[in-house]
């Protein structure tokens, strides 16, 4: 009894060695790095497993959901992305234009400036539930995923293409057109009320 | 004065050769374990990341040498030392080959074997001068395991001296080989005193010594603290056992005696059964392969190939085996390990004396 199981003991331990021997004497040459799209891709269970990382990186589709994007010309501020974002790191600040100021690439008119389009990568949960609202496809995800950053802001990716100046000049803008419009109907009502 | 100045050649070579063996043998050991876990190891520091164990060491060197409030630190600070030293000395009565001995001692093995149990002591003073509870435990199980495992390791070598009649490293190595005066035998029946090669290895001589060879080289493992008997470091466990708080030079020291252990354990492996600086290669016929290939050059690279050839078996099991548990460690060692070197020590002594 006893020696059955000091026998087996010896037995299975040369086992292992065996298949750690095998290993050993495996292919050690780089890791050929292949999609996995590949039809190989799960064939490659012989030799070297690990990837050199900075030196070579596994191909990721072009369509990939990683880091995301957006394309600020095509954007209308609809605020949606914002508002279906489940953990809220999308914040934008919208201007009201005093006029249509453009179209995007698919036609939509464009009504409002983007004072602040900030998304936190570091809050995203890549659920990509942005890209799906948005009405003009314009923020997306792209195929980016390696970002190393030192400073914890520099994760807070801003969009807007305005400056604060702009932003203070399109703000002076709208309220002046919304004082006028104010005066205006002003105005008609006490011409109204003059009238009676 | 001259012999004073060999004596302290010889200590500076032996030296440098524990610190190179430590430099290459870690490099090997990452290379071998990330070769059998389909990785690549090191790679980035020299080419093929040779330099790299030499970083390593340069920013050891550079480390703050922290000593724990709580510590004992007189035993705290010599347990690196007297590890080290311990394995160290072990090496001064190793021969090399045919006339080349640090020291002849006729108490040889004796005294490796003695010199080497002195390391248990650094050990446990690392444990208890760290006044830390997982260095104590691991200092602990450490001793226990050590002391045990000198059982079956010494009767696996009594037996080999009951063949040899003799404690002395250098006679051991010379009968296993063309240079015998006493000639050697290949199983106790045809002589090979002529041939020599590998028939005349202990290991042949009275292959009874093939089983003491496996007993010693598993208590070897156990002695020099390696998996699967490395339960006195157990990361998983102990975080990193008896020197949890050691840091900088002193981490690297208990790391060299680690190393030179498994050489110098291999060495007495391959000094007691596998021939020593003896040639595998026999003389047949005319052909006198065994007398080309013995001599001082070859001598020393016979031990060297042997040697480090048992090393790599020890890193190969390292990286297979899991780790025992204590009860399974204490198992083996007495239920198996000893019983079967008491019986290979009766074998000899019939071997001896019917068949020598």
């Amino acid at each position: 009894m006893n020696n059955n199981k000091v026998i087996n003991g010896f037995t299975t331990a040369w086992k292992g060695l065996t298949l750690t021997l095998g290993h050993l004497f495996a292919s050690n040459a780089k890791r050929k790095v292949i999609p996995a799209s590949d039809n190989n891709y799960f064939k490659q269970l012989e030799g070297t497993n690990t990837i050199q990382y900075p030196k070579q990186s596994l191909p990721v589709p072009e369509v990939g959901r990683y880091q995301l994007d957006v394309e600020i010309d095509d954007c209308i501020v609809c605020d949606l992305c914002a508002k279906i974002c489940p953990v809220d790191c999308i914040t934008i600040d919208s201007i009201k234009a005093t006029e249509v100021i453009g179209q995007t690439s698919d036609g939509s008119k464009k009504m409002l400036y983007a004072a602040k389009f900030d998304i936190d990568m570091a809050k995203c949960m890549y659920c990509g539930l942005c890209t799906i609202v948005c009405p003009t496809e314009c923020i997306i995800m792209t195929n980016q995923y390696d970002r190393t950053v030192f400073e914890l802001k520099d994760l807070n990716y801003e969009f807007s293409d305005m400056t604060p100046e702009d932003a203070a000049e399109k703000r002076a803008l709208l309220e002046k057109q919304q004082a006028e419009k104010q005066a205006a109907k002003l105005a008609a009502m006490q011409k109204k009320e003059a009238g009676q | 004065m001259n012999i004073c100045l060999t004596y302290f050649a010889i200590g500076i070579g032996l030296f440098a050769f524990s610190a190179l063996f430590a430099l290459f043998g870690v490099y090997a050991e990452r290379k071998v374990a990330a070769f059998i876990q389909d990785r690549l190891g090191p790679t980035e520091t020299g080419k093929f990341g040779m330099l790299q164990t030499l970083a390593d060491g340069l920013k050891l060197i550079q480390k703050e040498l922290i000593i724990p409030a709580a510590a004992d630190k007189i035993l705290f600070m010599m347990a690196p030392a007297i590890i080290f030293i311990a394995v160290y000395m072990g090496f001064a009565a190793m021969p090399w080959a045919p006339g080349v001995v640090p020291t002849s001692l006729n108490l040889g093995l004796y005294y490796i074997f003695a010199i080497v149990a002195i390391e248990t002591l650094g050990i446990l003073m690392a444990g208890w001068g760290s006044n830390n509870k997982y260095s104590i435990l691991g200092s602990m199980r450490s001793v226990a395991q050590i002391i045990s495992y000198e059982i079956p390791a010494g009767f696996a070598l009594i037996s080999v001296i009951m063949i040899s009649q003799s404690l002395n490293m250098q006679t051991i190595a010379t009968q296993q080989g063309i240079l015998s005066v006493e000639g050697t035998k290949f199983l106790g029946f045809w002589n090979v005193s002529k041939i020599g090669g590998v028939f005349a290895w202990n290991i042949f001589r009275a292959p009874h010594l093939i089983i003491a060879f496996v007993i010693y080289f598993i208590a070897s493992l156990a002695e020099s603290n390696r998996a699967p008997f490395d339960i006195p470091e157990a990361e998983s466990e102990l975080v990193a056992g008896f020197h949890t708080e050691y840091t900088g030079w002193r981490f690297a020291f208990v790391f060299f005696a680690e190393y030179s252990m498994m050489f110098l354990v291999s060495m007495i492996s391959v000094v007691l059964f596998l021939g020593a600086w003896n040639t595998p290669l026999p003389n047949i016929g005319s052909v006198q392969l065994a007398t080309w290939t013995t001599g001082i050059t070859w001598g020393i690279i016979w031990v060297l190939v042997k040697s480090l050839l048992l090393v790599g078996a020890q890193m190969w099991i390292r990286w297979t085996l899991p780790r025992l548990r204590v009860d399974q460690l204490m198992n083996l060692c007495w239920k198996v390990l000893t019983p079967l070197a008491f019986l290979c020590m009766l074998v000899s002594g019939i071997w001896r004396v019917f068949l020598m």
